[in-house]
Formats: C-alpha cells, sequence, structure tokens
C-alpha cells in the first residue's frame, strides 16, 4: 500500500500547562505508525489552524483541561472552515465535562476523548475517520 | 492467605516459657519456633516455596507503583545497615526523618488547607468563608490562568480563560474584594502563584496595610517555583535567569520584612501530576531545592535565614507505602543536603516542612464517588508521612471544578482521619516497619543519584535546557499508560470493573460564561477611575529596578499595585525588559 501516513496535529491552545495527556497521546499515535507534529503549548487558535494547513494534516487533536474548551474548539473549527480545510477531522480530550460534549460536537468535533480513554480507542477511531475523509477525497 | 508459617493449636496449655501470661497460650510445634533470624527466614523461604508449587502468587515480581521490587517478607534483615541515632533519630530533631516537630500531630494537627477559587473575586471570596466556617484553617488560593501568566482579563490570550482555573485577578482592587472581611492577621494564606509571585505578594501586604496589620505579622506561602513550571506546569513567563532574580530579591525582601512568610514552596506536586515516579518525585524537587539554595547564596544571601523559610510541596498518590516512605526520605534527604552540602546549621535550616495535595492525576471520571476513597489513601498516607498541611481532592475533579459538596466531603475526609483514625496519636508511627524503613532508604538512595547527575550535567538550570527531567518525566507517564492499557496495573472502574453509567445529570460545578466580560468591564472602570499619571510614574520605577540588579523589585511593586496598577501592566514591563521563555519541547 503507498497510502500516505496519517499525519496529526496534536495542539494545546490557550494558557493551560497540563501536556501530559498531550503528550502520551502524541506519543501513542506515533507509536502507531502516524505522522505526530506536538504544537507545544500557548497556541493560539490561528497558529493552530495555519500548522494544520501548512503540513497538510489529516486531523487536529486539542488538548484542554482548563475549562476553555468551548471557546477553542469553536475558533479552530471556524477558522478552518474561513480557510476551505474543514476536511481536517477535530478531536479533543482532557477534563470537558460530559454536558459540554454534545454541543463541542454540534460545532463540528468529531469525538472528545475524556480521562480513562485508552490510546487505542483513539487511534482506531482516528484511523477509521481518515479513512473516510480520504475516500471522500479521492 | 495459603501458607500460614505458624499453627496455633486451639488448646490453651500450661506451659512455663513464660511467652504469654495466664490465659490464651498456645501450642506451637518446635520446628516452627524461630530462634535464629537467619535460620527461621530459611525455613520461611522453603515452607513458601513448597506451597507456591501449589498455588502460586498473583503475580512473579511485586512493585510499587514506581516500580521498585517488594519483595515477599520484609525482616530485620532487611535494615541491618540502619542506624537509628544517625538515619532516624527523633522527631524535630536531625535528620528529621520522624518529623520535623517533636510532638506532631499531638500538639496540633497539620494545617487543613483547601485549594480554592474560581470566577470573580466576590466568589471566591465567599467559598473561602464558607470553608473558613467549615473548620478549614488556612486558605489557599487559586488564580485563573490570565493571572498565572501575568496577563489582564482584557488581553487577547485571556479569552475563554477568565475565572475558569481560579480566581481573576487584575489590580490590588480585586485582592481587596477577595480578602474581604477575611482578616490577614489570623489565617495563614498560601498563594499558587508562580512568575508572578512578587506581584501578587506584593498585592497582599497592601491589602493588609489596609487592613491594619503589618507585613511583619503576615503568614503564609508563594509558591513561587519556577524551574518546576518549566520542567511540568507550564506557567511561566521570563527566561531563567530574571525569574531567578525575581525569587531571589523575594528571598531577602521578606528575611527582612515579612519575617512569617514562606517565600517558596518548592513543588514535587506537578512534576508527580506530569508522570514521574515517587523517586524522582523527591529527586527533581530537591534538585530545585539546591538551585535555588545556589542562586540565593550566590546573590548573597544567608542559607541559615532564608533556608527556614523555605517549604516544599508534594503529592500524595494510592501506593500507600511507598508514599509514606517518600515523605520520610524527602525529609532525611533535605536534612543532609542542606547540612553537609550547603553548610547549613540552623536547625529550622535543615527542615523540610511541606504542604501535600492528593493526586488529582488518580481521580477517575469512572464512577467518580470511588475517588472519595483514593482520596482517603492518598491523605492518610500524607499524615502518615508526616505532613505540615493537607490539600484533599475532591471526588468530581475528574469532571470539572469542585462543588461546594464535593469540597465538604474533601475537608471531611481530613477531619475524620485527625478526629477518629487514633493514627495521628503518636509520632511517626509506621517507623520502624520493616518494610516502611527499607522503602525509605531506597527512595533516598534513588533520588540521590539523580541529584548526584544532575549536579555533574551543570545543575538543574543546565539539566532542564537538555530537556533530562522532562524526558525523564514523560518516559514514566507513558510506562504507566502502557501498563494500564495492557491491564498490568488495574484502575478500578476504567480497566476492570467497569460499569455502565449516565452521567449527564450529575451535579457540576459551571463558571458563569459572562465571568470574562465582567471582569473586564470592571477592569476597564477601574482604569478609569484612577491615577494614571501616577501610574505611569511607578511603573517606570518598576522599569528601573528590572535594569539595575544591584536594587530589590519589591519595593518598587509594592509602590504600584497600591496606585492600582495591573498585574498585566507590571508583567507587561517586565516582559519588555526580561524577555519570554520559549519552551524546549521535549517529546
Amino acid at each position: 500500500m503507498s497510502e500516505r501516513r496519517i499525519r496529526v496535529i496534536v495542539a494545546k491552545p490557550g494558557l493551560d500547562g497540563h501536556d501530559r495527556g498531550a503528550k502520551v497521546v502524541a506519543r501513542a499515535l506515533r507509536d502507531a505508525g502516524m505522522e505526530v507534529i506536538y504544537t507545544g503549548l500557548r497556541q493560539t487558535a490561528e497558529s493552530i489552524v495555519e500548522t494544520a494547513i501548512q503540513e497538510d494534516a489529516d486531523a487536529i487533536g486539542i488538548s484542554i483541561l482548563s475549562g476553555a474548551h468551548e471557546h477553542y474548539f469553536s475558533e479552530i473549527i471556524k477558522l478552518l472552515k474561513e480557510k476551505s480545510a474543514e476536511d481536517i477531522v477535530v478531536f479533543g480530550g482532557g477534563v470537558i465535562p460530559e454536558g459540554d460534549i454534545p454541543g463541542l460536537k454540534e460545532m463540528g468535533a468529531g469525538a472528545i476523548f475524556g480521562p480513562g480513554t485508552s490510546t487505542s480507542t483513539c487511534i482506531e477511531w482516528l484511523e477509521e475517520k481518515v479513512r473516510e475523509k480520504r475516500s471522500k477525497e479521492s | 492467605m495459603k501458607y500460614s508459617s505458624v499453627n496455633f493449636a486451639s488448646d490453651p496449655v500450661d506451659s512455663e516459657d513464660g511467652s504469654l501470661p495466664g490465659k490464651g497460650r498456645f501450642r506451637v510445634s518446635e520446628k516452627e519456633v524461630c530462634r535464629d533470624l537467619r535460620e527461621g527466614r530459611k525455613g520461611y523461604d522453603e515452607r513458601v516455596a513448597r506451597g507456591l508449587a501449589r498455588q502460586p502468587e498473583m503475580k512473579e515480581v511485586f512493585t510499587t507503583g514506581g516500580g521498585i521490587p517488594l519483595e515477599r517478607l520484609y525482616t530485620p534483615m532487611d535494615i541491618e545497615g540502619l542506624d537509628y541515632c544517625r538515619d532516624l533519630g527523633f522527631p524535630g530533631s536531625y535528620p528529621y526523618t520522624r518529623g520535623v516537630q517533636p510532638t506532631m500531630y499531638r500538639g496540633r494537627f497539620w494545617t487543613m488547607r483547601q485549594y480554592a477559587g474560581f470566577a470573580t473575586a466576590a466568589e471566591s471570596n465567599a467559598r473561602y468563608r464558607y470553608l473558613l466556617e467549615q473548620g478549614q484553617t488556612g486558605l489557599s488560593v487559586a488564580f485563573d490562568l490570565p493571572t498565572q501568566i501575568g496577563y489582564d482579563s482584557d488581553h487577547p490570550m485571556a479569552r475563554g480563560e477568565v475565572g475558569k482555573v481560579g480566581v481573576a485577578i487584575d489590580s490590588l482592587a480585586d485582592m481587596e474584594t477577595l480578602f474581604r472581611e477575611i482578616p490577614l492577621g489570623k489565617v495563614s494564606t498560601s498563594m499558587t502563584i508562580n512568575a508572578p509571585a512578587a506581584v501578587l505578594l506584593a498585592m497582599y501586604i497592601a491589602v493588609g496595610e489596609k487592613q491594619g496589620v503589618p507585613a511583619s505579622e503576615l503568614s503564609g506561602t508563594i509558591q513561587n517555583d519556577i524551574l518546576k513550571e518549566y520542567i511540568a506546569r507550564g506557567t511561566y513567563i521570563f527566561p531563567p535567569k530574571p525569574s531567578m532574580r525575581l525569587i531571589t530579591d523575594i528571598f531577602g525582601f521578606c528575611s527582612d520584612n515579612v519575617p512569617k512568610w514562606n517565600t517558596i514552596s518548592i513543588s514535587g506536586y506537578h512534576i508527580r501530576e506530569a508522570g514521574s515516579t515517587a523517586s524522582q518525585e523527591v529527586a527533581f524537587t530537591l534538585a530545585d531545592g539546591v538551585a535555588y539554595v545556589q542562586a540565593a547564596v550566590k546573590a548573597g544571601l544567608d542559607p541559615n535565614v532564608f533556608g527556614q523559610r523555605l517549604s516544599f510541596f508534594f503529592n500524595a498518590h494510592n501506593d500507600f507505602l511507598e508514599e509514606v516512605a517518600k515523605f520520610r526520605a524527602a525529609r532525611r534527604l533535605w536534612a543532609r543536603l542542606m547540612k553537609e552540602r550547603m553548610g547549613v546549621s540552623e536547625p529550622k535550616a535543615l527542615m523540610l516542612r511541606f504542604h501535600t495535595q492528593t493526586a488529582g492525576s488518580t481521580l477517575t471520571a469512572q464512577q467518580p464517588e470511588n475517588n472519595i476513597v483514593r482520596v482517603a489513601i492518598q491523605a492518610l498516607a500524607s499524615v502518615m508521612g508526616g505532613t505540615q498541611s493537607l490539600h484533599t481532592n475532591s471526588f468530581d475533579e475528574a469532571l470539572a471544578l469542585p462543588t461546594e459538596k464535593s469540597v465538604g466531603i474533601a475537608l471531611k475526609t481530613q477531619q475524620i482521619i485527625a478526629y477518629e483514625s487514633g493514627a495521628t496519636s503518636t509520632v511517626d508511627p509506621l517507623a520502624g516497619s520493616y518494610v516502611i524503613e527499607s522503602l525509605t532508604s531506597e527512595i533516598e538512595r534513588q533520588a540521590l543519584e539523580y541529584i548526584d547527575k544532575i549536579e555533574e550535567m551543570g545543575g538543574m538550570l543546565v539539566a532542564i535546557e537538555k530537556g533530562y527531567p522532562q524526558q525523564e518525566i514523560q518516559d514514566a507517564a507513558y510506562q504507566y499508560q502502557k501498563a494500564v492499557e495492557s491491564d498490568e496495573r488495574v484502575v478500578v472502574g476504567v480497566n476492570r470493573f467497569q460499569v455502565d453509567e449516565d452521567g449527564g445529570g450529575r451535579e457540576l460545578l459551571r463558571v458563569d460564561p459572562s465571568v470574562g466580560e465582567n471582569q473586564e468591564k470592571a477592569l476597564k472602570a477601574m482604569k478609569q477611575g484612577r491615577d494614571n499619571v501616577l501610574v505611569g510614574n511607578r511603573l517606570d520605577e518598576v522599569r528601573a529596578a528590572a535594569r539595575d540588579e544591584n536594587l530589590n523589585l519589591m519595593p518598587a511593586m509594592i509602590d504600584a499595585v497600591k496606585v492600582y496598577a495591573t498585574e498585566g501592566e507590571i508583567c507587561g514591563v517586565l516582559r519588555e525588559e526580561f524577555d519570554e521563555y520559549r519552551e524546549n519541547i521535549v517529546l
């Protein structure tokens, strides 16, 4: 198979410094054969979207534990639409109350993986989503 | 258990060997009486080996959470090298293994200090007064992220974050509201603030002054530990060099003016939350401590004086035995480092006094009520380890900020340990346990090995630049995750004993989304009402002090906050003068 490896941006938007989850997920995705670009802390929605477009990423994974998830998900998804890049899969995790998840999905988030999710669940989901995305493109 | 080493015959017999007085003596077969430790151990091992053939143990190797192998059984043979007077000593005496006070909790319980703060200063003030009414004995302020990173609430980077993980403080006006009707001369206040610690301390001093409490009477703690921000927590602003200057300026200023203030809380908590092992937590925390002491000595301060105001902050995890040992090891190792390597002689500057918080990372979003039990085990470990103050996490914190009800349960957990468990009635009750002493020595050994390695690299600042502690922590975090996913480690409710649950109806704390907007409006109004020319002058003085390393920055900051210069304005000046730190990404 000559299929391009899945390329994913793992991003920490805003001021939240909790990066254990983001780094563990980044490493697990990399070990699963994906190309991972980890942004580091304190990213703006603009910088994340710009990186994703420049790197021709398949997906953006957002980690937020500070409670700013609604703000950042909506900003990132809005910017992707503005730049006609809404085919990029957006998913995330962190401390996100269950009650907020439907709202985030409505905005366009593909999945929210809460605390305790195994990395394999996340990997399988992402592989499936990217497969769907690519089949639509071809 | 399957193989009991001693069979108690059920019929009491009279005997003259004096083994048990009066009734209740038991017949034990001759070969099972332990007359010699080594012989007895050999016999036990043989009996176990025979038993294992029939019924193996659940695992081939048992380890602590941090990977230290645990023997099946510990006996005096495992602590043969231990010298009571050299290695344990007495409570309140060097090397403080058994505690920093002679009577520990018989004299006074630890300070029950719940970390709290959210939304606006007015709402947080109400929560503090509730906690004080509930019997809490000290305050612990959580600031929101913009405050922790030196941005006012109207800064573009603050959007979506105002009032979320703590209270928003822009100026002295907010600080006055935060402590309204709370007498600063009577409570001690801990503030989790690091990069802009000097600004918030300046505000606290100014509020005290308005309440009629002189700085010399204020007691409390600022976290002020920038090194662990670079390593694990992420709320840095400035590069290491000016950050270390801010810290030593605070040490110097407080030695002279705020003598009851703990000028730093050298924190392993976040290092552990980021995934380190227990030994790494001790190692990197004490290595940070060594770096601060070296920096302050270089700035001309006397470690016998400022050393008395250093405090520490550790995590408490579920692995009970390892955690108890960890606290004891940290205390002994710090005393030895300060005495032997820093030449400190003042006893109070040798003592490692610490705050503990139970481990947020062990809380599960699944079956969250189970977290109450986890927190209780962790809290008990910290008490058995001799903590000076304690925050117990609330059971719903893997889901959101805690509600008033869940915070109440967390606080009551401490009160039950203090008043009902009986475990506080004697000092350092687990001392002398073969396994506890053995683990204490092993953690001390492992931590010292790391500390020496870091010294060889050129000290903690160099090690951080190379990404060394970051890499060690991340490797441990990844190992942990893999162990959970392979079911090697069991987390109840997550990878074993799961139940179907519907969390939709849970009562969670929600921060009013209008907080940011309201805070911005209040800030704008405050700025219109102050003397802006005066503010400009005071900010110029802060800039001048920043440029002159021979000056202490604290007096200029206190003058600036008093005229309502904002935190963001002061940090803005310092950003221009000191530049900003750029993360060294380690993956």
